[in-house]
């Protein structure tokens, strides 16, 4: 099994080296990937969605179906890992769970948090928020929120996060970012566009022209995307570390 | 060969791709397997965001746009966004089939005791 593993590698390894030599060079800005869409993308975006995040536009506008199908992806994802691992809810006692353990937060790592969950949940929601102007977005913004409350289970118990944050809210708006991003998308159809076109989004949207709906609805779906990634990180945490028991976790 | 050489950051990917891939083939543990496709998803995610590099660019964040003294845009000063929007997304749904594939792996250790490939296939016949 290792010598065909190491057969497979050495002779995947040579071909990709042989056409290593193809590559443009590094840095070139005549490169084949930087001569065709990117250039209309770095120059267009502006005068188009008005968002000089180029990045955050062609995720959430010209690219919007894809970012749609990979927020549902990662629905799915921890929709899998809920069915493959989870044996209902908090109140479960049953054999698999272990017995309840005496816990008390050590000092440092009790006040650590206290001093660094806000400011992460400030800063998740800045991410999210100013996503159209500096480096952020939906995704960024959603994994530091989840990010905060997955360090709340570690330093206490899941029991903590749960006091917080109802296991069924978790669950539930993991789909709402979903329903959120699909149904921003929605609304342009029932106004003549086509799905996804924001630019319809303008008709009821007071006080914007199609190029500005543009930016607003990205906005929109930017929070959808949050909602998702961040329910589904801490799903994800929650599921694994304590085995789908959600009792105590690590 | 010269141009390998000068290419040498693609070659550096190459070596961690292969890494995963010999991780992923010839590790019988579950666990190294899983490490091995992160690190073969880690030398295309790199390999994505170099090619979008251009010397002498900033980040595809445009600067000075907008007002009376904008400067026009020119694409050779931003770096090519398409490639960022690509891995943005693959980053978070990698972490999320991470998940999944640990998922997995917690129920085969629940009903075989392992996540050795070997004492599995023994144990299931």
């Amino acid at each position: 099994m290792k010598t065909f593993a190491l057969l497979t590698c050495l002779a995947a390894g040579a071909v990709l080296l042989l056409a290593e030599s193809d590559f443009p060079d590094w840095g070139d800005p005549s490169s084949p990937a930087s001569t065709h869409l990117s250039p209309h993308y770095i120059t267009q975006t502006y005068a188009e969605t008005h968002v000089p995040n180029l990045v955050t536009a062609v995720l959430a506008d010209y690219r919007g179906y894809d970012t749609m199908f990979e927020t549902a992806v990662i629905f799915c994802a921890g929709l899998a890992i809920l069915l493959v691992l989870r044996r209902g809810g908090a109140s479960n006692t049953s054999a698999h769970a272990r017995p309840p353990r005496e816990h008390s937060a050590d000092l440092i790592i009790a006040t650590g948090c206290r001093l660094l969950i806000p400011f992460m949940q400030v800063f998740a929601l800045y991410v999210v928020a100013h996503g159209h102007y500096s480096p952020g977005g939906g995704f960024q913004g959603g994994v530091i929120l989840g990010a905060s409350l997955i360090l709340l289970a570690m330093a206490f118990d899941i029991k903590t996060v749960l006091s917080k944050v109802r296991l069924k809210t978790v669950s539930a708006l993991g789909g709402i970012g979903v329903l959120i991003y699909a149904g921003i998308g929605l609304i342009p159809l029932l106004l003549g566009g086509n799905f996804l076109d924001y630019s319809y989004l303008s008709a009821i949207l007071p006080a914007t022209d199609p190029i500005m709906a543009r930016s607003h609805a990205m906005l929109g779906i930017e929070i959808g995307v949050a909602f998702t990634v961040t329910a589904v990180m801490l799903s994800i945490y929650l599921d694994l570390a304590s085995k789908g028991n959600i009792d105590e976790g690590l | 060969m010269v141009e390998v050489v000068e290419k040498f950051s693609f070659g550096i990917y190459l070596v961690l791709l292969l890494i995963g891939l010999w991780a992923m083939i010839g590790k019988r543990n579950l666990v190294k397997k899983v490490i091995g496709m992160t690190i073969f998803q880690a030398a295309i995610i790199l390999f994505f965001v170099s090619i979008g590099a251009k010397d002498e660019a900033t980040i595809p964040i445009l600067r000075n746009y907008y007002g009376p003294d904008a400067t026009p845009i020119n694409p050779a000063d931003y770096a090519n966004p398409l490639v960022h929007v690509l891995m943005l997304t693959a980053i978070v749904v990698g972490v999320s089939t991470l998940g999944v594939a640990l998922s997995l792996i917690q129920k085969v250790h629940g009903k075989y005791g392992t996540v050795e490939e070997n004492e599995i296939l023994e144990k299931s016949t």
